[in-house]
């Protein structure tokens, strides 16, 4: 009931939630939906333009492109949705601890402004090149300059929530620090934590994509939206399209989740959305 | 001609008749008298004020009747009118004057932005005249004052400021909305008193609204007694409390505590269940980067109550009450002193040795709107602590819904949220959410406070009724001396952490030996009148 609410509160909205709905469901069904193999070389269809055969045309080593960006998508969406799920989990754990534990506190808020004084993409790279370029390291190395500002977040909530009267009638009546938590705090963290879910899930698809782009990514036989783009930058002059439809593609979803995300903060954070009708 | 008449009026939501918020007021208030505008929450009492200011929400809309200032019909005025009208002709003062100034600007400019707006006077001119308002309402070195910001200053100082912004034009027509609520008795005295003298300087008109009968009897000269948006009677504050006419008036005086203290009541045994011995806490302090400021918010507090009586803590805000009871309750740690619940001492226990004896001591606290989890159902709330304690959550849900009905309310509430209750019901479940673990020992943190009178008043007897069968020793904690006179066996008052005077009730209220308290007792509002039995006490001792 609350998700259609969501859905059809505006027509730019439904538009998102539509072009989101195609793209999960394409890289879902990736192998019945592409028209040819994506990673078969077939050299002499180089570099051609959009036919009826290739719709988007082929890269430098004759692939559809228009395959290749299909299961690029898995990549991608895996990527963002799990780099929000963990950075979400792992900066919930932290900020409660930091919000709710003084010594803790100090400690944890020290290491988060370290790590966040690391511009995001040079920790990646680091992280990268340290450890070898796989779906995991990618995965961490997307996940962990997302998670000090989860952590900022949780612990600014749990810093307010710790106050109320009903958290101390509860340490009160002798319940158990984690109960407390679990209990008390966390529901109050779940509203905002949704919404920085699905400006993680942009930002780390846009992060991947930047990775690969820069061959800091995952291995480059796997097509993503980031390695597709970085192969055709050399022959843009040749045939532009290798680099302008994955990037568009990009673009569009970054933007449909983007505007999910702010649809969502205005259904579960009424104030903020009624800032913004009033005046 | 009358300065202000309101007739008829009636606002509704949205403007749709059936749902209306101000049933048919009709009001009239001559130059130079003061009439106040009485009611409980919701009673619709502020809205007809911002109606009159022209300042209403917009989800409210006046949908008949007549406000006319001078005559002219306020209602029907538009927005350049109106505007034109505010601070010149009617200006009015809010609750709490710390939201109602600007905090980054210097509250001298603040009072002068009106005449900028309002007047040609040339700069200088503007100034001497900010300057000269600010001495009349006796804001001390005037010079140094008005380059201070808001924050600066204290609650009493920041609500001199904004009378000085609402008089600066000597509008006739001044609205206070609850001016002295969010203040201390003594500050309260002091505003109530500037208003008296402004309005005889200047001739205006008050209209004043507030919830507190013993502020009526203070500073009205007619009163307005309103009831979920209609009128039940006006008429002189002399005659409203001598006869009032109405039940619900009579009720609502009924409801108001006496000033006359209780005699304490006969020990019921000398089984002492709470005693602090110097009691202290320091804030502050041995910081990082060398010694921090040191605050003692409570400094040697020895107490001791015994089995079925009460002790009040009477103190005006940071006076170290509410650290004193948080201290007990090990919701903070004491930086010194004993605390001896039930023969042990809780006082340097650790989190894990202390969990044992927290059942021996609970507490209420004041806001009934947070004290209870928004997101449970309240009988969940209820049996938290004693799950914690290993009773089965049948047994514990069977209890919770006797201890409802011990409150007075259905067992059924178990099933329901916190915010389908009003919030004398809400204390009343906190209530029974502290007594579902059998404590010895209530701490009552303000509990009454945020409560209109006669609920006050009815959950006051709850728990005097349920001391009474339960042998409870409760820590009361206020800032109304009138509760306290009503309640306490023994009262202690503080005053910058320190101890003042500590003694039986009647005999600390009745015949005070510290001049803190004498200056406590003499700025409460309405001492003089026994409200309860429609008569001040000087005819009561004839």
């Amino acid at each position: 009931m609350r998700t259609r609410e969501i859905v059809f509160s505006s027509p730019l909205v439904m538009i998102a939630s539509l072009i989101l709905v195609i793209v999960v469901l394409s890289a879902i069904f990736a192998p019945w939906v592409v028209p040819h193999d994506p990673v078969r070389l077939s050299p002499s269809v180089r570099l051609k333009p959009p036919t009826d055969e290739f719709w988007l045309g082929t890269d430098a080593f004759g692939r559809d492109l228009f395959s290749r960006i299909i299961y690029g998508g898995r990549i991608s969406l895996v990527v963002g949705v799990a780099a929000a799920i963990f950075a979400v989990a792992l900066g919930l754990l932290f900020g409660l601890l930091a919000g709710y534990i003084r010594w803790v506190d100090a400690v944890l808020m020290r290491a988060v402004d370290g790590l966040m004084a690391i511009p995001s993409i040079l920790l990646a790279i680091a992280i990268v090149s340290l450890w070898g370029a796989s779906l995991w390291t990618v995965l961490v190395a997307i996940t962990i300059p997302e998670v000090p500002r989860v952590v900022r977040l949780v612990r600014s909530l749990v810093l307010s929530a710790r106050e109320e009267p009903y958290v101390e009638a509860a340490i009160a009546a002798g319940t158990p620090t984690w109960l407390i938590m679990r209990r008390h705090l966390v529901p109050n963290t779940v509203a905002p934590l949704i919404i920085q879910g699905t400006y993680i899930c942009a930002s780390a698809i846009l992060t991947e994509a930047i990775l690969s782009f820069l061959g800091a990514g995952i291995n480059p036989e796997t097509p993503s939206w980031g390695n597709i783009m970085a192969e055709g930058r050399i022959y843009f002059q040749i045939n532009p399209g290798i680099v302008l439809w994955p990037g568009l593609v990009v673009s569009v979803a970054i933007l449909s989740i983007n505007l999910l995300g702010d649809a969502v903060r205005d259904a579960l954070d009424p104030r903020m959305a009624k800032r913004g009708i009033e005046r | 001609m009358s300065l202000l008449e309101i007739k008829n009026l009636r606002i509704a939501l949205n403007g749709d008749e059936d749902k209306q918020v101000v049933k048919g007021l009709d009001l009239s208030i001559e130059p130079g008298q003061t009439m106040c505008l009485v009611g409980e929450s919701g009673s619709g009492k502020s809205l007809s004020a911002l109606a009159t200011m022209g300042l209403l929400p917009s989800v409210l809309k006046p949908i008949a009747g007549s406000i006319k200032l001078k005559g002219e019909n306020l209602l029907e005025a538009d927005a350049a009118r109106m505007r034109s009208l505010r601070a010149v002709s009617m200006s009015m003062i809010f609750q709490e004057p710390m939201t109602a100034l600007n905090p980054v600007a210097r509250v001298g400019q603040q009072i002068e932005e009106v005449l900028e707006f309002h007047s040609d006077l040339s700069q200088s001119r503007r100034r001497t005249r900010v300057k000269e308002m600010m001495e009349a309402v006796h804001l001390p070195d005037v010079d140094k004052m008005y380059e201070s910001f808001p924050h600066q200053l204290s609650g009493g100082q920041r609500q001199r400021i904004m009378i000085a912004m609402a008089l600066v034009m000597r509008p006739q027509l001044l609205i206070a909305d609850e001016p002295t609520t969010a203040l201390d008795v003594t500050t309260q005295a002091q505003i109530l008193s500037l208003i008296r003298e402004l309005r005889e300087d200047q001739g205006a008109a008050v209209l004043f609204i507030t919830h507190d009968m013993g502020v009526v009897s203070e500073i009205a000269d007619d009163v307005t007694v309103l009831k979920l948006g209609e009128v039940m009677e006006t008429q002189s504050v002399d005659a409203l409390l001598r006869h009032p006419r109405t039940d619900y008036t009579r009720a609502l005086l009924r409801a108001v505590p006496s000033h006359v203290p209780r005699m304490a009541r006969a020990a019921q045994s000398d089984n002492v269940v709470l005693s602090t011995n110097d009691l202290c806490k320091t804030y502050g302090g041995g910081g990082f980067f060398g010694k921090g400021r040191e605050v003692k918010a409570a400094q040697d507090v020895s107490i001791s109550i015994t089995k079925g009586r009460t002790l009040g803590i009477v103190g005006e805000s940071g006076s170290g009450k509410t650290t004193v009871a948080r201290c007990i309750m090990r919701l903070i740690d004491p930086t010194s002193g004993t605390i001896m619940v039930g023969g042990t001492d809780i006082a340097t226990m650790s989190q894990k040795e202390l969990k044992p004896q927290r059942k021996n001591i609970q507490i209420v606290f004041q806001d009934p709107m947070r004290s209870l989890n928004p997101r449970i159902e309240v009988g969940q709330s209820i049996i938290e602590g004693p799950l914690n304690f290993g009773v089965s959550r049948d047994k514990a849900m069977a209890r919770a819904r006797e201890l409802l009905e011990l409150v007075g309310l259905p067992a059924s509430a178990v099933d329901r949220f916190p915010h389908q209750f009003s919030g004398g019901q809400r204390q009343r479940i906190a209530i029974a959410r502290a007594l579902a673990m059998d404590p010895d020992v209530l701490v009552a943190d303000e509990a009454v406070s945020a409560l209109d009178v006669s609920v006050q008043a009815q959950v006051l007897d709850l728990l005097a009724e349920l001391q009474e069968r339960l042998g409870l020793g409760i820590l009361f904690i206020t800032h109304d001396l009138g509760v306290a006179a009503q309640i306490c066996d023994d009262v202690l008052v503080m005053q910058h952490g320190r101890v003042v005077e500590y003694g039986p009730a009647a005999q600390v209220l009745g015949s005070p030996q510290q001049d803190y308290t004498k200056a406590l007792i003499k700025a409460a509002p309405g001492r003089h009148w026994d409200f309860a039995n429609f008569r001040p006490f000087s005819d009561a001792a004839e």
